[in-house]
């Protein structure tokens, strides 16, 4: 009998910022659309994200960033998963993330930029129909 | 007209347009309050006059007659240098009290060379690393005329120590120095996240500034208990209430236990709110605060002096009810939240720039915020008399309401052990999250409106000015320490960390420890590390 795959999610708050109540309730809602969905918790560096990547081997991963330092950590993130030879994960971003860093983002390999006030089929949606594997 | 037109024509009239009304903490409101829903109201008892127990109607007899609130605006970014620049700007144009924002490696306490600091060096805040920067901070300016509020937590002990230091080179005496550290980390484990060490040592710091401070800097407020955190992570109003009063008794209690007498201490606690959407909700929300503060000081813990018994508090707007959508209709919303703030009797404000839910705010929306809360003080007539509001059936209703549920609050917890053992069973970050979770599924099933979000919704309506910083920072930031690391004496700071960590394996008050390693330039990553060792690091479960 063939059963549907269940999507692996891996909800993040990189860097020192203390805001969760975002990637909280997207982690939430992610699970109550049925898919599997692990939460780092706070104050991941770039190598805790990939070694939980590493040991997770997730479908997606969605990073949340309301501090500003998005710019920062995503390009060390990107370099860290390239070296691990990791490039058929879907890497998303969400937060307070300003139009201009989008583009810079996105040319690194990066989706989604999720902001406030998005709905939460929204981010189902995007993490359903954005997978690379 | 038959009976049954006439029938039809009154349920038209008498059709509501929601089967249920309810507040922003899920208390059903009525079409009508009358006399009968406040029977038992006795005015004094329940109110008092302005300045007289219970203080519901306010702390002081004249209120905003007598002198309007503070308008303190927090501020902070970048380097010492760029911040300092900004509070002389500040002072010229006649602000007279300062409120930094630090950076987040401040915060938790690590250096800016440290991997956790990477991307964060002065994003959020001034980055302070030693004694070196909060000179550089507070250069020209004089500490024994400005009060200062820190917005630090874990490591406020020794901000705390460094201003005292920058102070005594200026010339001054502790005794001299005004201001405030929030210095309140129960509510970080519940909601705002920077915490470094677990509950019970950290305790001990906060009740070591509280019995330093009572000593030697008698004017200073030695915690600032913090609901808004607690909001902003998505508590409701009843929550903020309920959790940010019960740290308040667990920090009266932790001083009793350390043998202070509660009338030493308790008048320099002071409190911070915040200022969500619901207009009379959050009013009665900062009445009904002040009548339990002042009841359970009163009877529970013996305050006879009162001072003691009275609730000060700051407000701030609430950041998380910014959209990033048509971001002018902020201001309105501001507006709102302040007015709340003013009419609910609040000793200071700040309120949020318009531009928040997307950048730091640009100068054009700081000063329109600042501007706004000059219109309600001087334009709009509501502080010509204290407390317009009382005797109101719905509001004194609601006064009552809440005190109620937040008493219910006060049981759970109770049962629960008290505050430190609810955190470790993760009640309130639960509670927070079940909150949060069903708010944003009401505003996703249009059972909330917000204005530009989920109704009357325009594509492309985000565009507005943002605010870049420099990505020089975290290079100069790293540099500065370096050089400061070359100049300290090594042998002598390496005795006096030496010191602190022994003291810290004791049970004596550590800020004249703090003091010394200060004094030497030691950063504070470096103290941290120390107290770490000893004090070992807090772990929160990943739920949600």
């Amino acid at each position: 009998m063939s059963k549907q795959k269940i999507i692996k999610v891996l909800v993040c708050k990189p860097g020192l910022d203390g805001h969760d109540r975002g990637a909280k309730v997207i982690a939430r809602a992610l699970r109550d659309a049925g898919m599997e969905v692990i939460y780092t918790g706070l104050h991941q560096t770039p190598d805790d994200i990939v070694n939980t990547i590493i040991q997770e081997d997730p479908d997606a991963v969605m990073l949340s960033f309301l501090s500003g330092a998005h710019n920062t950590l995503c390009p060390v993130i990107m370099e860290k998963l390239k070296d691990q030879g990791i490039d058929d994960v879907l890497m998303g971003v969400g937060g307070i993330i300003p139009e201009e860093d989008k583009i810079t983002l996105e040319k690194l390999g990066y989706k989604g930029f999720q902001g406030p006030g998005t709905e939460l089929k929204e981010v189902v949606e995007f993490v359903r129909n954005n997978l690379k594997r | 007209m038959t009976e049954s037109q006439e029938k039809k024509i009154s349920d038209t009239r008498n059709k509501e347009r929601q089967a249920k009304f309810k507040n922003l903490s899920d208390i059903d409101i009525k079409r009508l309050y009358t006399p009968d829903d406040i029977k038992d109201f006795n005015y004094n008892q329940d109110l008092g006059d302005p300045g007289r127990y219970p203080f519901t109607r306010g702390v002081y007899p004249s209120m905003y007659r007598g002198q309007l609130w503070t308008m303190r605006q927090f501020a902070g970014l970048g380097t010492a240098e760029h911040t300092n620049e900004r509070f002389k700007f500040l002072i010229a144009h006649g602000q007279t009290g300062l409120s930094v924002a630090f950076s987040l490696h401040t915060i938790y306490g690590y250096e800016a060379t440290d991997p956790h600091s990477l991307g964060e060096i002065g994003k959020e805040g001034v980055a302070i690393d030693t004694l070196r920067d909060m000179e550089i901070l507070f250069d020209g300016i004089d500490l024994s005329t400005i009060s200062t509020s820190m917005t630090i937590n874990g490591p406020a002990a020794i901000l705390l120590a460094m201003y005292i230091v920058v102070a005594e080179k200026q010339g001054h005496a502790p005794s001299e120095l005004r201001g405030t550290i929030q210095n309140d980390v129960l509510k970080e484990y519940m909601a705002q996240k920077s915490w470094i060490f677990p509950p019970e040592p950290s305790m001990r710091l906060i009740i070591d500034t509280i019995e330093y401070c009572y000593k030697e800097v008698p004017q200073w407020y030695t915690i600032s208990i913090s609901g808004y955190h607690i909001r902003e992570a998505g508590s409701t109003a009843v929550q903020e209430l309920a959790f940010t009063l019960a740290n308040g008794f667990a920090y009266i209690e932790a001083a009793i236990e350390r043998g202070l007498d509660v009338d030493d201490f308790a008048q320099r606690l002071s409190f911070f709110f915040n200022s969500h959407n619901n207009f009379f909700e959050e009013i009665c929300k900062y009445r009904t605060s002040r009548r339990i503060w002042a009841k359970r000081l009163k009877n529970k813990y013996g305050a006879k002096n009162p001072s003691s018994m009275r609730l000060r508090f700051h407000t701030q707007t609430a950041g998380v009810s910014l959209t990033a959508q048509e971001p002018e209709n902020n201001i309105a919303r501001v507006t709102l939240q302040a007015l709340a703030a003013v009419l609910g009797g609040t000793q200071s404000l700040h309120t949020n720039s318009f531009d928040e839910a997307l950048c730091l705010p640009t100068e054009k929306a700081a000063k329109i915020a600042l501007r706004t809360q000059q219109i309600i003080a001087h334009e709009s007539g509501v502080c010509d008399t204290v407390d317009p509001l009382a005797g109101s059936y719905y509001v004194e209703w609601l006064t009552n309401k809440m005190e109620q549920e937040v008493e219910n609050y006060f049981d759970k917890i109770d049962e629960l052990g008290g505050v430190i053992p609810a955190i470790r069973a993760n009640f309130f970050q639960k509670e927070i999250a079940n909150a949060s979770y069903k708010y944003q599924q009401e505003i996703e099933n249009n059972e909330r409106i917000i204005v530009g979000v989920n109704k009357y919704k325009q594509e492309d309506s985000c565009s507005t000015e943002i605010l870049k910083l420099d990505d020089t920072i975290a290079e100069e930031q790293v540099k500065k320490l370096n050089d400061i690391k070359n100049l300290r004496n090594d042998k002598k700071l390496a005795s006096k960390l030496e010191n602190l960590k022994r003291a810290a394996e004791g049970t004596e008050n550590l800020m004249p420890y703090i003091l010394d390693v200060v004094r030497e330039y030691a950063s504070i990553g470096e103290i941290i590390t120390i107290l770490k060792q000893i004090f070992d690091v807090y772990r929160e479960d990943s739920i949600f």
